[in-house]
C-alpha cells in the first residue's frame, strides 16, 4: 500500500493535513477554500516562434491526471477559458515561446489554466514569467508526447503581497523528455505542487528548483514524481537560500517506484542556505520503492548556515562582508544554474537573487 | 621595514559565563624578517592574542593598542587588517559551503592585492604553489575546508600564506594534528615565505615541535594572559626539558 502518493483529501484543507502542515493556511486569503469571485486571467503568449495558442473552454478538455489537491481542482472547475499552448509533431525550435502571467493587484483573486501540448518529436521551450502582484490559483498540465524534449521553464517573480498555489502535472509519453525549472523568487506565500507521471517506458524527467526566501515570506514547493512505467528515469534538484526574520522555505520530494517500474533511475537532492538567523528550511525527501529491481534510487538532503565564523574566515582573507556573501551565495547556486537551459534566464535569476543580499546588510556587529 | 607593535593588550572575552579578562597586559614587539614563538600551557590565551590580532569581534580590547607601523589595528575591520598586510592562519579554519578553493583564493588575492590577477598568470601561479605544497590539483574544486583532513586544512591555509604575501603572518598552532610528514611539509612552505620575502612571523604552540622546522630567533613564554619569560631557541629547550612548571604563577616581564 502506498504512503505518499495516496489522493489528496477531499475537502478543504485546515492545515493538520500532511500535505498542508507547513503551509501558512491563514495567509492563502481564502483561496485554499473558495475561488468564488475569482476572476479567469488569459495568460499571454509574448513570443512563440512554432506553438500554436488557443483559449478553449475548460470543459472541451479531458479530466484532470493525476494528483490533485482541493484548491487546484476548486481553481480547474471555475476557470471557464483553458489557454492551450501546441507544440506541433517534429517541429524544433532553439527560440522559446514566452509566456507571461502578471498580476495586477493582490486584492483581486485569480485563476489561470494552462495546458501545454508538446507533440510527439517536438523540441522546445516554454518559459513561463510571473511578475506583479496577485492572489492567484493555477493549474498548468503538460503533455510531452512520445520523443518529445520539452523544457518548461517557471520564474515566479511575484511582488511581496503576492499569494500563488500552483499545480504543475506533467505526463510524460514514451522515451520522452521534460525539463522543468521552477524559480521562485518573491511573493508572500507561494505553494507550488509539480508532479509528474509516465504513460509509457523510457521517460525522462529532470526536475531543478531554486528559491530564494526573504524576511516573512513562505515558499514551498511539494513533489511528487510517480515512477508506474519500466525505465524510466528522474533527477531532482532543489537549491535555496534564505535570509531575515521568518524567511520559511519547504521542499517536499516524494519519490515513488511502483512494482511494474523496473529498471527506474532516480536521484532527488535539495539544498538550503540559511543566509541569516531567524530563518527555516523544512526539508522532506520520500523515497518508495515497491519493486525489487531498481536500477539506482537515492535521495538526499542538508541545510547549512553562512554564519559569523564564516564571514570572519573570509574577512581575514581580505575579502570585505558584501563580497563574501556574494560569493558563498554564488558558489552554492552555480552548479544548479549551469544546468539551465537558457541564458537569459540564467542571468535574471542571479541577478535577482544578488540584488536581494543587498536587501538585508549584515549584523556587523564589530566585525 | 615594518613593525608590528602590541602595547600592554588587555582582551576580554563575554560569554554565558559572563566577562572575562584573557589577556591581562601582553608587550610584543615584531619586526619584518623576525621570526617569534609564543610558547604557553593550553588555556593560557595565546590563541586570543592571534585572534585579537586578526580582528575576531569575540573579543574585545579594553586596554592597550596594537599598530602596523604606527597604525592602529584595533579600529579596522577584519578585511582592513588582512588588506594591511596581516595574516592568521587559523588551527580550525570553518568550512565556508558553496565556495570553491580556486574562488575563494582567486577573489581573496583580487582583495589583497588591488586587482584581479590574470586568468593565465592566477592559474600557473596557483598550480605551481599547490605542487609545491604537494596538495592534489583537485582540491581546487572543492569547497573550502568541507571535508578536509585536518592536515589539508592546515596545508590549504599555508598555500594562502604563500600566495597573499602578508607583511606579518600569525601561525595559530599550525602544528596540531599534522603527522611528521605533513608538518615537514607545512614547515617548508612556511620557510620558503620567509626566504622570498621579508615577513615577520609569529608561531604559536604549546610544543617545540614545530620549532625544530621552523627555528625563531625570539621565543616568549605565556601564562595566563601575560608574557612571562622572553629569550632565545634556549628557553624553548628548556620548555622542552622541564616543561612550563617554573614560570606559572610568574610575573609579567614587563
Amino acid at each position: 500500500m502506498t504512503v505518499i502518493a495516496d489522493a489528496p483529501v477531499a475537502g478543504a484543507p485546515t492545515g493538520r493535513e500532511e500535505a498542508w502542515r507547513f503551509t501558512p493556511i491563514a495567509r492563502l486569503r481564502g483561496l485554499h477554500d473558495s475561488v468564488e469571485g475569482a476572476v479567469g486571467a488569459q495568460v499571454a503568449v509574448v513570443t512563440s516562434p512554432v506553438a500554436a495558442f488557443a483559449h478553449v473552454s475548460t470543459d472541451s478538455l479531458p479530466a484532470a491526471s493525476g494528483p490533485i489537491e482541493w484548491p487546484a481542482a476548486l481553481a480547474r472547475a471555475a476557470s471557464t477559458q483553458s489557454g492551450v499552448l501546441t507544440i506541433p509533431a517534429h517541429s524544433d525550435s532553439a527560440v522559446p515561446t514566452r509566456v507571461t502571467v502578471t498580476g495586477t493587484g493582490a486584492d483581486s483573486t485569480v485563476l489561470t489554466h494552462l495546458v501545454i501540448v508538446a507533440e510527439r518529436g517536438s523540441r522546445s521551450v516554454v518559459v513561463i514569467t510571473h511578475e506583479g502582484s496577485i492572489t492567484l490559483s493555477a493549474n498548468i498540465e503538460i503533455q510531452v508526447g512520445d520523443g518529445a524534449d520539452l523544457t518548461v521553464i517557471s520564474i515566479h517573480d511575484w511582488a511581496n503581497d503576492s499569494v500563488h498555489l500552483g499545480r504543475q502535472h506533467a505526463v510524460l509519453g514514451r522515451d520522452a523528455r521534460f525539463r522543468s525549472l521552477i524559480a521562485t523568487l518573491g511573493g508572500d506565500v507561494v505553494r507550488i505542487v509539480p508532479t509528474v507521471e509516465y504513460s509509457a517506458p523510457g521517460g525522462d524527467a529532470e526536475l531543478l528548483g531554486v528559491f530564494f526566501a526573504e524576511a516573512g515570506q513562505h515558499i514551498e514547493h511539494r513533489l511528487l514524481v510517480d515512477h508506474s512505467q519500466p525505465h524510466c528515469r528522474s533527477s531532482v534538484a532543489y537549491k535555496g537560500a534564505l535570509q531575515g526574520d521568518g524567511a520559511h522555505s519547504v521542499w517536499i520530494g516524494d519519490v515513488i517506484i511502483r512494482a511494474d517500474a523496473v529498471g527506474t533511475e532516480t536521484y532527488e537532492i535539495n539544498r538550503n542556505l540559511l543566509l541569516t538567523e531567524g530563518a527555516r528550511a523544512d526539508s522532506v525527501p520520500n523515497l518508495e520503492i515497491e519493486t525489487g529491481n531498481v536500477a539506482s534510487a537515492g535521495h538526499a538532503s542538508t541545510t547549512g548556515r553562512f554564519d559569523d565564523e564564516q564571514l570572519f574566515y573570509l574577512q581575514a582573507r581580505g575579502i570585505d562582508p558584501e563580497t563574501a556573501r556574494r560569493l558563498v551565495v554564488r558558489g552554492f547556486f552555480a552548479e544548479l544554474v549551469s544546468r539551465i537551459a537558457d541564458d537569459e534566464v540564467a542571468a535574471h535569476i542571479i541577478g535577482s537573487i544578488e540584488e536581494k543580499l543587498g536587501d538585508a546588510p549584515l549584523d556587523e556587529g564589530t566585525i | 621595514m615594518s613593525i608590528l607593535n602590541i602595547h600592554d593588550l588587555h582582551v576580554q572575552v563575554e560569554s554565558d559565563a559572563g566577562v572575562r579578562e584573557i589577556l591581562r597586559g601582553v608587550d610584543l614587539t615584531i619586526e619584518s624578517g623576525q621570526t617569534h614563538a609564543i610558547m604557553g600551557p593550553n588555556g593560557s590565551g595565546k590563541s586570543t592574542l592571534a585572534y585579537t590580532i586578526a580582528g575576531h569581534p569575540k573579543y574585545t580590547v579594553t586596554q592597550g593598542s596594537i599598530t602596523l607601523d604606527g597604525v592602529d589595528v584595533v579600529s579596522m575591520t577584519v578585511d582592513e587588517r588582512a588588506r594591511a598586510g596581516l595574516f592568521l592562519a587559523m588551527q580550525y579554519p570553518v568550512e565556508v559551503p558553496g565556495v570553491s578553493v580556486s574562488n575563494f583564493l582567486r577573489t581573496s588575492v583580487t582583495a589583497i592585492r588591488g586587482e584581479a590577477p590574470k586568468l593565465r598568470d592566477w592559474l600557473k601561479e596557483l598550480k605551481a604553489a599547490m605542487a609545491a605544497l604537494s596538495v592534489d590539483p583537485k582540491f581546487a574544486e572543492r569547497n573550502v575546508n568541507e571535508g578536509f583532513s585536518g592536515g589539508e586544512r592546515k596545508r590549504h591555509e599555508i598555500l594562502q600564506l604563500d600566495l597573499l604575501r602578508p607583511r606579518f603572518a600569525v601561525l595559530d598552532e599550525t602544528d596540531s594534528g599534522l603527522d611528521v610528514d605533513a608538518l615537514k611539509v607545512v614547515a617548508e612552505g612556511v620557510n620558503r615565505v620567509r626566504e622570498a620575502t621579508d615577513i615577520g612571523v609569529l608561531l604559536i604552540t604549546h610544543t617545540t615541535r614545530l620549532l625544530r622546522e621552523i627555528p625563531a630567533e625570539f621565543v616568549h613564554v605565556f601564562v595566563d594572559g601575560r608574557i612571562v619569560a622572553d629569550g632565545g631557541p634556549e628557553l624553548a629547550d628548556e620548555i622542552e626539558a622541564s616543561g612550563y612548571e617554573r614560570f606559572l604563577g610568574a610575573p609579567a616581564t614587563s
